[in-house]
């Protein structure tokens, strides 16, 4: 009898350990012999925790589950087809799942993360085959082909990227791999770290080889420990089947990767940000040109890609360039995994191709809101994305179609609000966000995001509340011009979204928060 | 719960932590990290010794230790209590739930209770965004953290 008890952060936060300790005692006290299996999660985060029992009709699955549930469980005899009320029936016949086109997902979930025979019996490694035996030149070509775009948020295109670095001689070269992934209301760099991380270490290592580069580095958030453990242990692993090291598989490509643990700063997700931080500074942005694909980590040619970007190559190199980019919508191609979160009902990753709308995620997809009261406001993108109001569901999921409402896709993030939510203090929020985390290069990120706030407080206080809003949109104005990166030239998205869509939120003073 | 055990700061061991990571790219931050994880903070005294075994001025390493959010400059207490801050968190009634937790205990963001035993610190997003609000008790992850769940992790932290 085989079990799966997901050992991702997210299941954990929410028992999962808990769980997989009470099954164990209980059929140690029935003297029944299970097997454990503790998979990375499938991202249906509202059934968190989720068991699933592998059966000759597929693998069953129960959630969320609390302790008391188990004995339950047993006493039901699930392992025999009895029934019990969290049966969710097979997992992969959710709604939210087999609506699904998972291409960079497809293995999350369904295994041990840390097992590389897993991981080949599923399919990996097929894309290094084929990139070791077409070479450098036709690994780029396909990249190129599959018009990949960066999932970091920018969207540039990838094969480009590599095109240049590969072009760029030098004595060596780079592959940083971006998992700074600091934005609220996403987890899609987290959860391939731990539920795939091979598919991760496979990607670098084909770009590697790709554009001759021979160390790589994931630079990796202090705040995913769940994710850093897995990957230092899959990178040893890796190192001791030879797949990464002086002869990647006996080839005469060499290449390795270090995880490099992030402290805590938004900032250093910016690339070149990541990259003084990398090289052991204060992670202040530089100014560009050079492009780090010329002049990138300690002044060489370096590629750096968001952990998605990288993580979709072995597919693409697996299945061909074309199977990629005959998906999509324009000129975004492929497939996007849409983290939806917040407060949101069926909350969890979906990848699909682009074009679906954003009211299709919002309501047809995630079924609306956790509390059940409507949705007020979605924020798409992050921290520096715009606040979308319903009116504007009709917007099809597509770098350029968001850009065109003043919006941005960026790392794919959804974060759902109510009609509780007060958009006066989510624009407060943003300037104090941008503020606490600027890296103080520039005036109008340093100086004006702190004036932003405080003349939000002015609002709220009911002090000249139009010649003060006045004030909030020069000082956007100002930001937009004048700051050398995102943080400062993006902050104005959701300030000024919500003040277009939400006015009635900025006359009223909100009580403060301890009154409510 | 145990609380983390740190050792007292000492500057043999922290020559031989400074030592063991030297070889590696950019050390400054693997450094600074494996510091903190010995001794629970990054002591004003160690700024020297960073500085001499990567060729620095000591103002440099303080300008980068600074920088840095999660680099403490003081012991914390003997839990630390993360509680997330982002958009997705304050859909879910983060804000409300962490300003009462603060008044109950009397302290601030980043605040240690007089006896000890507990730091509460912001964090900006733990990726467990969809089952929020999210928290970080020492190193265990905490989903759809409600104000009973946090006010009895609280009384319970020794
Ligand atoms: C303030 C700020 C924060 C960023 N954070 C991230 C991040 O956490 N992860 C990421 O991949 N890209 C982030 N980016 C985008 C990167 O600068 C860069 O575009 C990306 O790493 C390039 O990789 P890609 O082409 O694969 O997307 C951020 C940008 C800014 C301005
Ligand atoms: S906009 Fe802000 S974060 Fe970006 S470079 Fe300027 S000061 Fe630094
Ligand atoms: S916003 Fe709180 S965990 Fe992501």
């Amino acid at each position: 009898m085989k079990l799966f008890i997901p050992q991702d952060m997210a299941a954990v936060a929410v028992g999962a350990n808990r769980i997989a300790a009470a099954v164990e005692a209980e059929a140690r006290a029935r003297n029944m012999p299970l097997t454990i299996v503790r998979n990375g999660s499938r991202g249906l985060f509202w059934l968190e925790p989720l068991l699933e029992v592998e059966t000759p009709a597929g693998r069953i699955g129960y959630g969320p589950l609390t302790v008391a549930d188990v004995k339950a469980l047993f006493d039901a005899n699930i392992f025999e087809g009895g029934t019990h009320a969290k049966c969710v029936g097979p997992v992969e016949a959710i709604p939210f799942l087999a609506r699904q086109t998972r291409f960079t997902f497809a293995r999350a979930g369904i295994a041990d993360p840390a097992s590389l025979d897993d991981y080949r019996a599923l399919g990996g490694y097929k894309g290094l085959e084929t990139a070791l035996s077409i070479g450098p030149a036709a690994i780029v070509a396909a990249v190129k082909d599959s018009g990949l775009r960066g999932r970091g948020g920018a969207g540039f295109p990838t094969g480009i990227k590599w095109e240049t670095v590969a072009r760029t001689g030098a004595d060596r070269k780079y592959i940083v791999c971006n998992a700074d992934e600091g934005d609220s209301g996403t987890f899609a760099d987290r959860l391939i770290m731990e539920a795939d991380p091979f598919m991760l270490i496979e990607g670098m290592t084909i770009a590697g080889i790709g554009v001759g580069a021979t160390q790589g580095y994931i630079y990796l958030r202090s705040e995913y420990p769940f994710a850093i453990a897995m990957m230092n242990r899959a990178i040893a692993l890796a190192r001791r089947a030879g797949l990464l090291g002086a002869a990647i598989n006996g080839s005469a490509h060499a290449f390795d990767i270090d995880v490099r643990v992030g402290a805590g700063a938004y900032v250093c997700g910016e690339e070149t940000s990541l990259l003084e931080s990398l090289e052991g500074k204060r992670g202040q942005v530089r100014a560009k040109p050079p492009l780090p694909a010329i002049k990138g980590l300690f002044g060489r040619p370096t590629i750096i890609n968001n952990t998605i970007t990288l993580a979709s190559v072995p597919f693409i190199l697996a299945e061909g360039a074309q199977r990629y980019a005959e998906l999509g919508y324009g000129r975004s191609r492929g497939t996007m995994p849409v983290q939806i979160a917040g407060n949101v009902r069926h909350g969890g990753l979906f990848e699909c191709a682009f074009g679906v709308t954003l009211g299709e995620l919002v309501d047809d997809i995630a079924g609306g809101t956790a509390s059940g009261r409507p949705v007020r406001a979605v924020q798409a993108g992050g921290p520096l994305g715009a606040y979308f109001p319903p009116s504007l569901f009709d917007t099809p999921y597509d770098y350029e179609a968001f850009a065109k409402r003043d919006g941005l896709i960026g790392h794919g993030g959804l974060v759902l609000f109510d009609d509780t939510a007060d958009m006066a203090r989510m624009a407060r929020f943003a300037m104090e966000f941008c503020a606490h985390e600027s890296c103080g290069k520039c005036t109008p990120c340093r100086i004006g995001a702190v004036r932003g706030v405080e003349t939000f407080d002015k609002i709220a206080a009911g002090i000249e509340p139009e010649k003060n809003l006045a004030l909030v949109r020069d000082l956007c104005e100002t930001m937009k011009l004048g700051s050398l990166c995102a943080l400062g030239g993006f902050t104005p998205y959701p300030v000024l979204s919500a003040l277009n869509h939400f006015p009635q939120d900025f006359t009223a003073s909100p009580l403060p928060l301890a009154a409510e | 719960m145990m609380a983390k055990q740190h050792s007292v700061w000492n500057p043999a061991d922290a020559r031989a932590i400074i030592a063991a990571e030297l070889h590696r790219e950019g050390a400054m931050l693997p450094i600074l990290h494996a510091l903190q994880a010995a001794f629970g903070y990054i002591p004003r005294d160690a700024e020297p010794l960073v500085a001499e075994a990567l060729n620095l001025s000591r103002a440099e390493v303080h300008g980068v230790i600074s920088f840095y959010h999660d680099f403490r400059r003081e012991p914390a207490g003997r839990h630390v209590l993360k509680l997330c801050r982002a958009e997705a968190c304050q859909s879910m009634g983060s804000e409300v739930t962490a300003r009462r937790l603060l008044d109950l205990l009397g302290l601030d963001w980043g605040e240690t209770s007089p006896d000890g035993r507990i730091t509460i610190e912001p964090v900006y997003c733990l990726g467990l965004c969809a089952t929020a609000p999210s928290a970080l008790f020492d190193d265990e992850p905490i989903g759809r953290a409600d104000q009973q769940m946090l006010e009895t992790l609280v009384a319970e932290a020794a």
